[in-house]
Parts: C-alpha cells; sequence; structure tokens
C-alpha cells in the first residue's frame, strides 16, 4: 500500500511537531531541577520545576507512531505506554490538555490526576499506562467491543521490546488470535528496556518471529522509517479491519534520550544518541517529500511555522492555566 | 407499577444468573466472560443457563489468562460495553492484579472523570470445604482497600440478586465476592439461610446500605458472606442463654454502611467483628478503627472484639481449617465473653 501524498505530507507534519514538542519538553522540564551550584548528592531534583514527576521523551520514534496512525481514523483506540507523545500527538489528542496535564493543571486532561504517563482522551480513544505491558490485553478489549458492536474500528497496541517479555504480552496475543480480533500490536524496538540491551533480556533478535506462536502474521520493520511503518501498518490495519485478525509488527527504532530525562545513560556506549541522530528520519521523508515535489524550502518553513505556533501555544496553555483545587484530589474516585 | 410479585426460593448461585440474564435480556451491551461460565456455567455456577440463553458471543469461555481477560474487560468497559468478567477463584487475584488495582481502579480517576469502566469482576471466596491455602480465601479486604473499586459481598440469594443487578448498572467497577458455601451447590455442605425467596422481577439494592438480619439489644456482631449465617445460628444460641444478639450484615464494603454500625453499637454497647478474612490489616480492624472514632458518641460496656481468620494461611486438613475459621461455637464463646466483662467506670 503506497502513501498518497496527503498522507507523506501529513506524517511529515506530525514527526516534526513531535519532535518539537518532545525537544521543547526537553528544555522544560530541566527548569528549575538543576540547582545552581550542583549540591553534593543533589544533581538533579524530579519533582521540581513546572513539570514534575518523572519524563520518558520520545525523540527518535516518530516514524513508529505516524506510520501507524496514519491509517488510524478517530473512532480506532490506541493504548500507548509509558513513552506516550509520539503516539498521543499522531492519535490527534488535544494538545493543549495533554500539554497541561504534564503541568498538573485543572485544564489537563486529567485535571492533573494523570501526568505524562496517564493521559485519557476519550475523543480520539487514546489512553496509555505507566506499567509496561498493561495496554496489550486493554486493546483487546477495544477490538472485542468494535467486533461485538460490529463495527470496523481498529485497535492499536504500542509498547516497547520490553514489554514483549511480559505475560500481559503474551497472553493478550493468544487472546487476540483465538478472537480474531481487529488489533494491531506495535513494538517499538529501541535497543533498551530502561537499561538493559535487548540482547539480555529476549531470547530471540525479533519479536516478529514471536508472531508464529500465536497464529497470527509477525512482520519486521528493520529501519526506522516513516514510509516502510506506514507500508506494514497498512497491511496489518486492513486485515484487522477487514475481521481477519491481529498482527504483530516490531520497528527497529531509536531513542534519542535516556529512558528519563536525568537519566545518567551509564549503561549506552558515548557518542551514540549523537550517532543515531545522524539517521534521523525527519530529513529522510523531508528528502522524498522534495524529491516528488511536495515539498520546497517555502512550504517546509511554513510547515515549521506553523507547528512551531502549535507547540508553543500548548506549552503556554499549560503554563498559564491554573491549578486544581486542592481538595479535588478526593475527586473522581468513582464516576457519579 | 406491579403490584403481583412472584417469588420462589433460589439459591443464591441461581439468583447472581437470574439478574446476570434479566440484565443481558434489557442492555446488549452487558456479557459475560472468564474461564468455564460457558457450557459449565460457572465453576460455582454464577452462570448456569446463560449460554443457552444468550449464546457464545454474549457469555464467553476465555484461556486460563486472567490478566488477558481482566484487561480486555477494561478495555471494552472503555468503549461503552458493559463487561461481567469471572475470576474464578479470588485466590487467582495475584495473576492479574495489575489489570484490576493500576488500571481498572484507577484509570477513572487517572483520567480526571473523563473515562468511565462499567465492569463487574465476580469471584467466589471462602473455605470451609478443605481446598487448603490457595483455594480457601476471602481477601476481600484487599479490594476494598485500593480506591476506586466497590466492594459487594452478599450474604443470601435475596441480596445477591438485588446487588448483582445494582452491580451492572453501576458505572463504576465492582468487584462481587460470593462465598462458595452459600451458593446452594449441590457438592458442597452449606449453612441455611442463603437459599431464600427471590422475586422473578427485577429489582435493585443501593450499595452502602448494611441489613439488620435479627435485632437484639445486648450486642452487635458485625459481619458479612457466609459468617452472617454462622452468626444468627450463634444468636439463636445465645438466646437461649438469655442474651439478646443483634446481626448486622454490611453487604458492600465499598461503600461502607458506617452508620448502621454506629447506630448498633450506640445502642447495645458491645461489638463483636466476625470476619472470615485475615485478622490483621483487615475488615475487623476497620469496623473497630470507626467505634474507636466515634468513641465520644459510643457508650461501649466492654471492649471491641475480632473474630477472623487468625494470620495463618487456610490450612487443608479439617481440624487445622476448622480452628483457623471462625465457627458458631467460637462466635458465641466471643459473645459470652463480652457479656461478662465489667468496663472500670
Amino acid at each position: 500500500m503506497e502513501a498518497t501524498a496527503e498522507q507523506l505530507l501529513w506524517m511529515y507534519e506530525k514527526m516534526v511537531e513531535i519532535r518539537e514538542y518532545e525537544e521543547t519538553m526537553a528544555k522544560v522540564y530541566l527548569e528549575a531541577k538543576l540547582p545552581p551550584k550542583i549540591q553534593k548528592g543533589l544533581a538533579f531534583d524530579i519533582g521540581a520545576g513546572p513539570v514534575p514527576g518523572e519524563m520518558h521523551l520520545a525523540a527518535g520514534q516518530e516514524p513508529v507512531a505516524v506510520g501507524v496512525c496514519a491509517h488510524l481514523r478517530r473512532d480506532d483506540t490506541v493504548v500507548g505506554a509509558h513513552r506516550p507523545h509520539h503516539f498521543a500527538i499522531a492519535k490527534d489528542v488535544d494538545l493543549n490538555a495533554m500539554t497541561a496535564e504534564m503541568y498538573g493543571k485543572a485544564t489537563g486532561l486529567g485535571r492533573g490526576k494523570g501526568g505524562h504517563m496517564h493521559l485519557f482522551d476519550p475523543a480520539v480513544k487514546f489512553s496509555c499506562s505507566g506499567i509496561v505491558g498493561a495496554g496489550a490485553p486493554q486493546a483487546c478489549g477495544a477490538a472485542l467491543a468494535a467486533k461485538k458492536l460490529g463495527t470496523d474500528a481498529v485497535a492499536i497496541a504500542f509498547f516497547g521490546e520490553g514489554a514483549a517479555n511480559q505475560g500481559a504480552f503474551h497472553e493478550a496475543l493468544n487472546l487476540a488470535a483465538l478472537w480474531k480480533l481487529p488489533v494491531v500490536f506495535v513494538v517499538e524496538d529501541n535497543k533498551y528496556g530502561i537499561s538493559v540491551e535487548k540482547s539480555a533480556s529476549t531470547a530471540i533478535a525479533s519479536n516478529a518471529d514471536r508472531a508464529a506462536a500465536y497464529g497470527m502474521p509477525g512482520v519486521l520493520v528493520e529501519k526506522n522509517d516513516a514510509v516502510a511503518v506506514f507500508e506494514a501498518a497498512g497491511v496489518a490495519v486492513a486485515r484487522a479491519r477487514r475481521g481477519e485478525g491481529p498482527t504483530l509488527i516490531e520497528v527497529k527504532t531509536d531513542r534519542y534520550y535516556g529512558h528519563f530525562q536525568g537519566d545518567p545513560e551509564t549503561y549506552r556506549p558515548k557518542g551514540e544518541a549523537k550517532e543515531l541522530r545522524q539517521h534521523d528520519p525527519i530529513p529522510t521523508l523531508g528528502a522524498l517529500l522534495r524529491s516528488r515535489d511536495l515539498l520546497d524550502d517555502e512550504a517546509d518553513a511554513a510547515l515549521r511555522a506553523r507547528v512551531s505556533a502549535r507547540v508553543q501555544a500548548a506549552y503556554d496553555f499549560g503554563r498559564n492555566s491554573p491549578y486544581p483545587e486542592p481538595q479535588d484530589a478526593l475527586l473522581h474516585v468513582f464516576a457519579e | 407499577m406491579s403490584t403481583t410479585t412472584t417469588t420462589r426460593r433460589l439459591t443464591m448461585a441461581q439468583a447472581i444468573s437470574e439478574a446476570t440474564a434479566q440484565e443481558m435480556a434489557r442492555d446488549p451491551r452487558v456479557f459475560v466472560m472468564g474461564e468455564d461460565v460457558g457450557k459449565y456455567g460457572g465453576i460455582f455456577s454464577a452462570t448456569t443457563g446463560l449460554l443457552d440463553q444468550f449464546g457464545p458471543e454474549r457469555v464467553m469461555d476465555t484461556p486460563i489468562s486472567e490478566t488477558g481477560f481482566m484487561g480486555a474487560a477494561l478495555g471494552a468497559a472503555a468503549e461503552g460495553l458493559r463487561p461481567i468478567s469471572e475470576l474464578m477463584f479470588v485466590d487467582f487475584f495475584g495473576v492479574c492484579f495489575d489489570q484490576i488495582y493500576n488500571h481498572i481502579a484507577k484509570n477513572h480517576y487517572m483520567s480526571g472523570g473523563a473515562c468511565k469502566y462499567p465492569l463487574v469482576i465476580t469471584t467466589g471466596i471462602g473455605g470451609g470445604y478443605n481446598d487448603a491455602a490457595q483455594h480457601s480465601q476471602c481477601l476481600y479486604s484487599i479490594f476494598a482497600h485500593v480506591p476506586g473499586l466497590k466492594v459487594v459481598v452478599p450474604s443470601n440469594a435475596y441480596d445477591a440478586k438485588g446487588l448483582m443487578t445494582s452491580a451492572i448498572r453501576d458505572d463504576n467497577p465492582v468487584v462481587f465476592l460470593y462465598h462458595k458455601g452459600i451458593m446452594g451447590l449441590s457438592w458442597m455442605s452449606y449453612f441455611e439461610g442463603s437459599t431464600n425467596e427471590v422475586p422473578e422481577e427485577q429489582y435493585t439494592i443501593p450499595f452502602g446500605q448494611a441489613r439488620v438480619v435479627r435485632e437484639g439489644s445486648d450486642v452487635t456482631i458485625v459481619t458479612l458472606s457466609q459468617m452472617v449465617q454462622k452468626s444468627v445460628l450463634a444468636a439463636e444460641k445465645l438466646a437461649e442463654e438469655g442474651i439478646s444478639a443483634e446481626v448486622l450484615d454490611l453487604r458492600t464494603l465499598v461503600p461502607l454502611d458506617r452508620a448502621a454500625v454506629l447506630k448498633s453499637v450506640k445502642r447495645t454497647g458491645r461489638l463483636l467483628v466476625a470476619d472470615e478474612d485475615y485478622l490483621s490489616y483487615g475488615l475487623s480492624g476497620e469496623i473497630a478503627a470507626l467505634v474507636a472514632e466515634n468513641i465520644d458518641t459510643v457508650r461501649l460496656k466492654a471492649p471491641v472484639r475480632r473474630l477472623a481468620v487468625p494470620d495463618v494461611p487456610i490450612p487443608f486438613s479439617r481440624p487445622l481449617e476448622n480452628f483457623a475459621i471462625p465457627q458458631v461455637e467460637n462466635i458465641v464463646a466471643s459473645v459470652r465473653g463480652l457479656m461478662t466483662f465489667k468496663l472500670d467506670q
């Protein structure tokens, strides 16, 4: 399935947006976390600054999100993982409310109750979880609902290669194949499960091979490339929509930042992240667009200005929104 | 409104499956899944007859993979369906607790109220039939401890039907725990009292309303589930000795009818909590703390007493199990002890 000009341009713009979002967050997140004079034993205060808590950035992994989400509709479900921004942005989650959530503001998606690992936007059927592997069975449930309701909606579970060693992953794959659920499991292999290299956690080279054990197609996308992901996902999503069951896709991708911001990355060869950025998938897609006369300098500049304005507006909205009233902590334990 | 009511005597298992069937007929979004809920009708008969009536699309046997189908229940509930997901024995919660306490219980809260998860987890609890430590626990306090789950523990068929109907209609996750020993199973001896008159018509029992099973003036026995039947038997024995025991069935742990507990204890001045869960950090401690926190309004004539499993796993051998799980005679003895106590004035 070949991407149309419109789809290619959409993926490019979304990738630029995700990158801009993540690079901005990398700066915003650091505010007030590094003391002016590094104190002994305290170099980084995770709870300080405008955006508190852990922060997991996805810069470098944009192709996985856009290549899959280019095939999705508003009524398709996406369950993301603890590193969720690229999926959320590609699924058109409300950017202002999502950003406000990370600031812990009353205007956030979860009114400040979830934070960056727990983003819920029912309007576009997006959710994620801070628990590794937990989203896979949940995506099965959404797919089951689509089947029961007689719609042709599909569900996507995104997670890292570390999650593929969780029991939840294996139970979900079996259930999906058994019940022929319209679900696509997408493994982002960014080589590291927190600090542990894939070769030290997983007995086989590609999780795509595990699909055979459950009787579903397994596809390995070896390039961190939006078009390559788009093509693999297109087949899988179409298959799911036709009611023919699940697919497992593994994408080899790159994580430019540490597992979390502040991660000393002692497990990583020096200069690795810098080296990975030499193969940035965004200029690669940009070059493809240019070769097809779909993009020129002027259009690129206009697109980047548009994206910057959106991202900046989201950060301004988050920063300037009010905090919730402290006693609002007591609300929303139960639905009324 | 109809004024004619047809009642029959039903077992608790029949009452639960009838409530489920009536809700499934009323609301096409309701469906059941779990291990052996189809042809087998549920290992404790909680889904008997449902497959014949509704077919395999709505009564789904699952693989033995609780994480998978509990997570699927959440995902389906998020899309507006109303799953009933059976965890065969509560003892198995460990294999899927992440989905229950990190997701099913918390996602509504973390979404700031934006998402709803209307689902029911049904599960069998309790011992008394020598199934040992991995198949005999109650554990409801663990579920009640985590904010975001409603916890229902019925003691009889009438309540079970009304509470189950409420559970399915609730927009929140509800954990519905039924004691195997009062389901009315033909293959398990049980205490009289759980099989009772049940109207054919649908009805609901609101959560958070304890029921006075037996009125009394000398002592309040706060209890639930199968221990209600044991407490009633104990109260009958105590009556022969001239001791008037009130038996209060909590029916739900979340929400908890604190007012009913306090009202009764204020009147009787004595409290025994009779519980089949573990003693420490559990329901009995919660009820005792409730009274302690209101000691300015409750005039106790004796210290609070707790009767529960003495912090040992449930043993297999009959005399060991009988010792570990509170019995009728233990309740009688505890109440007698409360009656002889003289508090310094």
